[in-house]
């Protein structure tokens, strides 16, 4: 006798998304905190579909440069919104892939049946950036804290020195390397032999197309202004590759160096929110079904020891994810690469495409093949939008969706992002 | 807003110097409180010549809670009872002649009258006449109507209602809005019914429930306080302005529990998205607000093309459009409702606002044209034209041109967005369904285009 008192796992419906418009680092939300920009972007998904005193399932999101204060960010973005209060919520972190991990995780608790509906989200600010004392300081903090006498206070006071009052600075480094990871993704071009005409032909084409996709309305429901800003203020509608190639290259070193300002994502404010629901949900409120979260994959790579480049994750996430769901890498019909760097998205192609990586690291008979450039993040990416660490994923989501659902039913998106620390999501959308 | 000078002129000593030197003393206006009667005293019901509506008005107002009182006599004593109401139901004249008995009755009535009193008038419509003696009586009513909002004081109103034959079940509604406080700011109207299917009686706090309305230019303002009201009034409000208006448009949205839908309704598809997005997420509409509008003034002799075209595009070309797409999409439920803002200035025209007085113009010719079309559907189409209304833009005006502006009234005062917002939700009611193709001012009965 079959069991039924669990739910055979259902696909979750993307019902649809916001955000706001991303900012340049120390731009139009330089004073907003990572809560102030959640809270707005919740408040905007709470607008967009009537979710006003509702208790969703459950509100997952996370930022990457977090201040400790902010240890329960998404529960008190949640209690700052019109949502019910007694909406539960809680915080992941996992770099640039925050967002679509977050999604993934609310898709999946969707799947077994333990929530009806969810909210995946990140965000995150370099502008109102966290800054840590040293450790010398902050243990001379601590004992004078837990002095009892005078003494004891004006002793561990004492012990203060100038060069202590320094603060620590968050750094889009890698801790163990101590390269920055546009140093590391220029490894990775080099390697992979990624040309600067090519990256600067990504990067202007990202603008381009995010412009049209502004122009024609495709953001009208998927952004919310926020502090006087409607568009994501990165976004350069009069690219073009003449321009791009004036400016010099910040990474990378020498002859061959190739990453430029233009071809590499800025350090970028902003928040993005995707509801998530079974379809019963959606059907009961009258909400649309966009799109299933069909599938998703991670993978990380050894970037430390192993030989691989930092941002060459996903290279190996795709085709487990693929062979599980028995489809190849030409079985879709848009592709969302995230732009890190315009090189990171060429090396990633470059790395399916040849035989000798496919078989040798990926343990494929044969390579995955390339991509059609013209299903490649056709309404513009990160090099358009900007890229605030933990928000992205949750862009990418929304408008994939989005994309899918406009162009009918049973059409495949496909996801890839890198992540700091040598980590990669890959996920599969159908409509 | 506050009204500094309205403040002043009920204070002690501003009291005093008003009273002396003859200054508008601007009365506190009631405004309509859920839960709230409908008049603070009680009614008094009249008759010129033989009419048949006069057990439909008393029965409005007992149903209301309303104390019946009996007519004054012409010498009556004025220091009884202040009436809340003088409603005469002057259906019956059959010439001037007739008009003896309106003036025997009203005087002393008004006479009576408290402050925020109402006083109703209703007759047929003159061009239905069966002699030219009948229909200068009637028209003699207007007159008199107008007349009288002129002579009242301290937030008291006068309106006409014109019932032509077969359109007697379509009074309830239009005669307890113009009563009510709801129709603070309407002053000196005539309404004309037509004959239609009206329910007998509807939700009283909630006469909106369960309906679907759209407004548009919903963001800040009067759009914001149109969805406020609607809400309140117990509708799902679909807050509609433009995506640079989305962080105020979602926090209006998020305030009354609607949903928020950014759209440019001046683009070529946004007929066809508002369209798919009402199917998809409500299976229809009930009722559209076509308040979004926009000023580009310029002296015609300097505006250019850009001005000339954006206003038009915004103002009246999008209004045809999503109108003309509701009624080929299938989407408008039965009994839905089109409540268009026209503007004062399309009805007297204002200097440096040719293309504005010309759109607003537009939409009370649009709404009347109409009218038959939705009135074959069980619908109805009708406007608002707003006069002086305070609001955020208002108070960016010259001191001088402001304080005029707010005077030129009978009421002495400008309005707020509330009390347009208050005449677009009774137009959007279901007992509103004999009212068709009209253009109602919201002015305090401007000298403007009167």
């Amino acid at each position: 006798m079959a069991d039924n008192s669990k739910p055979a796992t259902r696909k979750a419906a993307i019902v649809g998304g916001n955000r706001i418009p991303f900012a340049r680092s120390n731009t139009a939300y330089a004073q907003a905190s990572n809560q102030d920009m959640l809270t707005a972007t919740l408040d905007g998904l709470v607008a967009r579909f009537g979710l006003q005193g509702e208790q969703v399932g459950e509100v997952v999101a996370g930022a990457v440069l977090k201040h400790a204060r902010d240890f329960n960010l998404t529960r008190e973005s949640v209690l700052g919104s019109t949502l019910a209060a007694t909406t539960p919520a809680y915080d992941v972190q996992q770099a640039c892939g925050t967002g679509l991990e977050a999604a993934v995780l609310v898709a999946n608790k969707i799947a077994l049946g333990q929530i009806e509906s969810g909210i995946a989200g990140g965000v995150d600010t370099t502008s109102d950036a966290p800054l840590a004392v040293g450790d010398d300081l902050r243990r001379v903090l601590i004992s004078l804290n837990n002095a009892k006498t005078v003494g004891d206070r004006l002793k561990a006071l004492a012990r203060i020195r100038p060069g202590q009052l320094v603060p620590e600075i968050p750094r889009n480094a890698e801790p163990r390397t101590g390269l920055a990871m546009g140093d590391h993704a220029a490894i990775t071009a080099k390697e992979w032999e990624i040309g600067r005409e090519e990256q600067d032909e990504l990067a202007v084409r990202s603008h381009h197309a995010m412009a049209a996709a502004y122009e024609r309305g495709f953001f009208d429901d998927l952004v919310t202004p926020y502090l006087g800003l409607a568009r994501d203020n990165n976004l350069r509608p009069d690219s073009s590759a003449e321009k791009l190639a004036t400016l010099k290259p910040v990474f990378g070193r020498g002859e061959g160096a190739t990453m430029t300002a233009g071809n590499s994502t800025p350090l970028t404010d902003g928040a993005s929110a995707v509801l998530l629901a079974s379809d019963e949900w959606a059907a009961a409120k009258g909400l649309p079904v966009l799109a299933h979260l069909v599938d998703a994959q991670t993978a990380a790579v050894d970037y430390v020891h192993g030989g691989e480049g930092l941002l060459m994750a996903p290279a190996y996430a795709m085709p487990v994810m693929l062979a599980r769901n028995g489809l190849t890498l030409q079985d879709f019909d848009f592709y969302e690469i995230h732009e890190a760097f315009a090189s990171t998205v060429l090396s990633t192609m470059k790395a399916w495409e040849d035989p000798e990586f496919c078989k040798e690291k990926l343990g494929l008979d044969a390579p995955l093949g390339s991509i059609d450039r013209s299903k490649l993040n056709v309404n513009g990416s990160s090099l358009a939008a900007g890229h605030p660490f933990a928000a992205t994923g949750g862009r990418i989501v929304a408008s994939l969706a989005k994309m899918l659902h406009e162009a009918g039913p049973g059409k495949r998106g496909l996801i890839s992002i890198c992540a700091a620390g040598g980590q990669g999501v890959v996920a599969i959308l159908e409509s | 807003m506050a009204d500094w000078y309205s403040n002043f002129a009920h204070s002690g000593f501003g009291t005093t110097v008003t009273k002396q030197l003859g200054l508008p003393r601007p009365g506190v206006l009631r405004r309509y409180e859920p839960g709230g009667p409908l008049l603070e005293g009680p009614a008094v019901v009249g008759s010129a010549g033989t009419g048949r509506l006069r057990d439909t008005v008393t029965a409005v107002l007992r149903d209301a809670g309303v104390t019946v009182v009996s007519p004054v006599v012409a010498d009556g004593d004025a220091s009884g009872e202040k009436l809340g109401a003088v409603v005469l139901d002057a259906t019956g004249v059959t010439g001037p002649a007739d008009l003896a008995a309106a003036h025997d009755f009203l005087a002393p009535a008004i006479k009576r009258l408290r402050a925020n009193g109402r006083v109703v008038i209703l007759t047929d419509p003159p061009a239905a006449a069966d002699s030219p003696a009948q229909a200068a009586a009637r028209q003699a009513v207007d007159g008199l109507t107008r007349s009288i909002g002129k002579e009242l004081r301290d937030g008291s109103t006068a309106n006409a209602i014109y019932v032509p034959e077969g359109a007697e079940s379509g009074v309830a509604g239009p005669l307890t809005f113009f009563l009510s406080g709801r129709s603070a700011y309407v002053d000196g109207q005539g309404v004309t019914l037509s004959a239609a299917d009206v329910p007998a009686t509807q939700d009283a706090a909630k006469p909106l429930a369960g309906k679907v309305v759209v407004v548009t230019g919903a963001a800040r303002g009067i759009g914001a306080s149109i969805a406020d009201v609607m809400a309140r009034d117990g509708a799902h409000v679909v807050a509609v302005d433009i995506p640079a208006a989305g962080d105020s448009l979602a926090a209006v949205a998020n305030r009354i529990g609607g949903t928020a839908l950014q759209l440019d309704i001046t683009a070529a598809d946004a007929p066809q998205r508002l369209v798919e997005h009402l199917k998809e997420r409500h299976g229809g509409v009930d009722v559209i607000v076509h308040n979004a509008g926009i000023t580009r003034d310029k002296l015609l002799v300097n505006m250019d093309a850009a001005r000339w075209n954006s206003v038009m595009a915004v103002n009246l070309q999008a209004q045809l459009d999503l109108t003309e797409a509701l009624l080929d999409g299938d989407v408008l439920n039965p009994g839905a409702r089109v409540v268009c803002v026209s503007s004062q200035s399309g009805i007297a025209g204002n200097r440096g606002q040719t293309n504005y007085a010309a759109s607003k113009a537009g939409v009370i010719g649009m709404v009347r044209a109409w009218a038959p079309t939705f009135a074959e559907r069980g619908a109805t189409i009708n406007a608002v034209a707003p006069g002086f209304i305070v609001t955020e833009m208002t108070a960016k005006m010259p001191f001088g041109t402001r304080e005029i502006g707010a005077r030129l009234n009978s009421l002495q005062q400008g309005g707020l967005p509330v009390d347009v917002a208050e005449t677009i939700a009774w137009l959007s009611q279901p007992t509103s369904a004999g009212v068709n193709g009209q253009t109602v001012r919201v002015c305090g009965q401007s000298l403007l285009g009167a």
